[in-house]
């Protein structure tokens, strides 16, 4: 059986033992470390690691060092969940054998990969390890921008932010397309278990990865991950960011329970208006002009019918 | 969860494809991960069904591309156990950038490659585009010219990529239909006998260990990235080929079937001589002997040992040839053929140099004919008799329409 970590408060959270280190390239202010964090804390047991190609993997393996006191393997940006679905494969052909050299332990093989490398280039091998069932967690370390090669647009850069690639200019309000529902995508595998994350939410965040550590199957986390390198805020302000990005809903946290069931579980005391988790950022700043308000108010009516379905699917009990 | 063995005759028939199956279940692969393409999909299927009926136990994982075939056997091979898959054609070149990053992580998977021609125009028959594609990806390529040698060449692939002297990946060509699908004796071992010869798979770096946590695939730039791979091809230069001997010197001793790293025929005194692979071998030996009863001192070298690439035995192989063509199987797309410029660099600080003249033949499958190599033997000899070369240097055998040349 696996073993579930009792965790009281945040402190002793965050006195965990780690398995990901604080030595790490990433930029000061990134969530990515602390969703990370937050995901490995939730478990005492083994880890087989994965991370595709992007910031956190070129930011905590550069040879000779390496920030994982856990197995891990990067192969490339596409692939990061068949190498842990790889992984988990050998160890249940040596567990069938007799051949693992701890057969005791039972430890959770977990693939971390970027919003590029899952809603786009890594999309069609997430889709495959979904499907065949393997007992794998994917986490996206979703950013909405390729950041880690300077602010592309990805399939999860949100509509209206100004990228490398899709820049807010003189006769262009930067990105056309709304973000795809990746969260459902999954769901729709008919997995045992998807749900979106937020690092501010940890005690919903450990909650949700021990339930998926738990299930039998694979399972598919959404981490959203301010960035404050493309998503220009201060670094001090990440966990402000990541409150915004819950509380005004345009992240909502909720799970979806066998491809089916739905339960949010999060709802904001005070919901905070579209518009100040948009101001909040420079990669939005352009929005605020009067020609583009109408993107500000249309984005809010889009967020309002999310919630609206979302309650109505928790509602519905299907 | 146990398997049973298979009770198997002295001498089978099988095709290619299956001769490299019954490899894979004697070898008893910890994972397989797979994508069938033509004209390799008898290989997964065929370990499917061993799977099915109990003479098979590990994971078989049925991926959704043949890239995702070898992201998952690299998995499988960083967390510690025999690994192995097959493919073909586009599916190899689906597969390229994985290729590149199984050996640059050391890992020692077998690939099964039933060469194909590559699209467009989209074909499926054999020729060996696929296998020059990956000639540069670092791993380890053995060549088989029939379903015995697809048979006993995948167990010399596992005895050298696993040895932990070497861990780099082998793959084991043969060629698409002539050999995969062509029915021949094959001289078999038993389950035991087989399974002895490559021996329990002993785990390096391996990440199931949980005692000792590892990081695989790590990131190197211009401080380290060219030692990396300066060292891999220096393994590949000077610890593979010693390797590959003594596994074939055993393989002799346990089954009296004997492979060299270049497989000369009729060469000791020949003036004449074919270089080439896959199926043509057998044929040029064939085409050979006759064009000795003709008076024609003619003879072949086969490319056993593709990478590393066997310098010194090329050069010892036609230290003694006076005119040699080489037969490229694969477009050779703006260049004089792969085959050609390596035995040219092969030669040419030899002080006695023979005539080099390079054809390109049986793109998408195109029959390569005796009458083709007896032609071509008689044209080495007008060059031997003539002291130098009398044809333009690249010419395209068996193509319609006008005679094609050039250089």
């Amino acid at each position: 059986m696996s073993e579930m970590k009792k965790i009281k408060n945040l402190k002793e959270f965050s006195t965990s033992a780690d398995r990901f280190e604080g030595a790490n390239l990433l930029c000061p202010g990134c969530a990515h470390s602390i969703i990370v964090r937050e995901v490995l804390n939730a478990t005492n047991d083994d880890l087989v690691l994965s991370a595709s190609t992007g910031c956190l993997e070129v930011c905590t393996a550069v040879y000779p060092y390496t920030s994982w006191d856990a197995s891990w393997i990067h192969i490339g940006f596409e692939n990061g969940s068949t190498a842990v679905a790889g992984a988990e494969s050998m160890y249940k052909a040596l567990k069938t054998k007799g051949r693992l050299k701890q057969p005791d332990r039972n430890p959770k093989f977990v693939s971390f990969a970027g919003d590029g490398a899952s809603y786009d280039i890594g999309f069609q091998w997430i889709s495959g390890c979904m499907e065949r069932g393997h007992n794998i967690m994917h986490v996206v370390l979703d950013n909405e921008v390729y950041a880690n090669t300077g602010g592309q647009r990805s399939s999860s850069t949100p509509i209206g932010g100004s990228n490398t690639t899709t820049p807010a200019g003189r006769v262009s309000y930067g990105e056309k397309k709304t973000k795809k529902d990746m969260v459902s995508i999954m769901a729709s595998h008919g997995i045992p278990y998807s749900a979106q994350v937020a690092p501010n939410k940890w005690k919903d965040m450990v909650k949700k990865i021990q339930h998926g550590f738990s299930v039998d199957g694979p399972v598919f986390i959404n981490a959203v991950s301010p960035c404050t390198t493309e998503w220009k805020f201060d670094p001090k302000d990440t966990m402000m960011l990541t409150d915004l990005s819950t509380d005004s809903l345009v992240f909502p946290l909720y799970e979806i329970i066998d491809g089916h069931e739905l339960n949010i579980t999060y709802r904001p005391k005070t919901v905070v208006p579209v518009e100040e988790y948009l101001a909040a950022q420079g990669r939005f700043k352009h929005l605020f002009k009067d020609e583009y308000k109408y993107l500000i108010k249309e984005w809010q009516e889009r967020v309002d019918a999310q919630w609206a379905y979302l309650n109505r699917r928790e509602e519905a009990r299907v | 969860m146990a398997f049973d063995k298979m009770e198997l005759r002295d001498i089978e028939v099988w095709d290619g494809n299956h001769a490299a199956a019954q490899a894979l279940r004697q070898c008893q692969i910890d994972v397989v991960a797979a994508y069938p393409i033509t004209p390799s999909t008898p290989i997964v299927e065929g370990y499917a069904k061993f799977l099915a009926d109990g003479y098979v136990e590990g994971e078989f994982v049925l991926v959704e591309s043949e890239h995702a075939a070898m992201s998952g056997c690299i998995g499988a091979a960083a967390a510690g156990g025999r690994v192995a898959t097959a493919t073909s054609s586009q599916g190899y070149a689906l597969m390229v950038e994985t290729l590149y990053q199984a050996s640059g992580m050391r890992l020692p998977i077998v690939l099964n490659v039933v060469n194909r021609a590559l699209a467009a125009p989209l074909n499926v028959n054999g020729d060996h585009s696929d296998m020059y594609l990956g000639r540069d990806s670092g791993w380890i390529q053995l060549n088989a010219y029939c379903p015995q040698d697809a048979y006993d060449l995948n167990f010399i692939a596992f005895r050298v990529a696993e040895d932990h002297g070497v861990r780099l990946p082998c793959m084991v060509h043969q060629d698409g239909f002539m050999t995969s699908h062509t029915a021949q004796g094959v001289k078999t071992m038993t389950d035991d006998v087989a399974y002895s010869f490559v021996g329990d798979f002993k785990p390096m770096n391996d990440m199931l260990d949980f005692e000792h946590p590892v990081t695989h695939g790590v990131q190197t730039e211009e401080d380290w990235h060219f030692e990396h791979k300066a060292r891999q091809h220096n393994d590949l230069m000077t610890k593979v080929m010693p390797k590959v001997q003594a596994a074939f010197d055993d393989f002799e001793k346990l089954t009296g079937r004997k492979y060299n790293i270049v497989e000369k025929y009729d060469m000791d005194d020949a003036d004449v001589a074919v270089v080439c692979m896959g199926t043509s071998v057998e044929t040029a030996r064939e085409v050979a002997t006759e064009m000795r009863a003709k008076g024609i001192k003619a003879g072949v070298v086969g490319i056993r040992v593709i990478r590393p690439f066997p310098f010194f035995e090329i050069q010892e192989a036609l230290k003694g040839a006076k005119a040699i063509a080489t037969l490229d199987r694969s477009a050779p797309g703006g260049a004089p053929g792969m085959l050609f410029n390596e035995m040219a660099g092969c030669l040419f600080n030899l002080d006695k140099r023979p005539l080099l003249s390079g054809k390109i033949y049986g793109l998408g499958g195109r029959d390569l004919t005796k009458k083709h190599l007896v032609d071509l033997y008689t044209e080495l000899q007008a060059n031997v008799d003539a002291g130098k070369v009398l044809t333009p240097l690249q010419q395209f055998i068996g193509v319609r329409g006008p005679k094609l040349s050039f250089l």
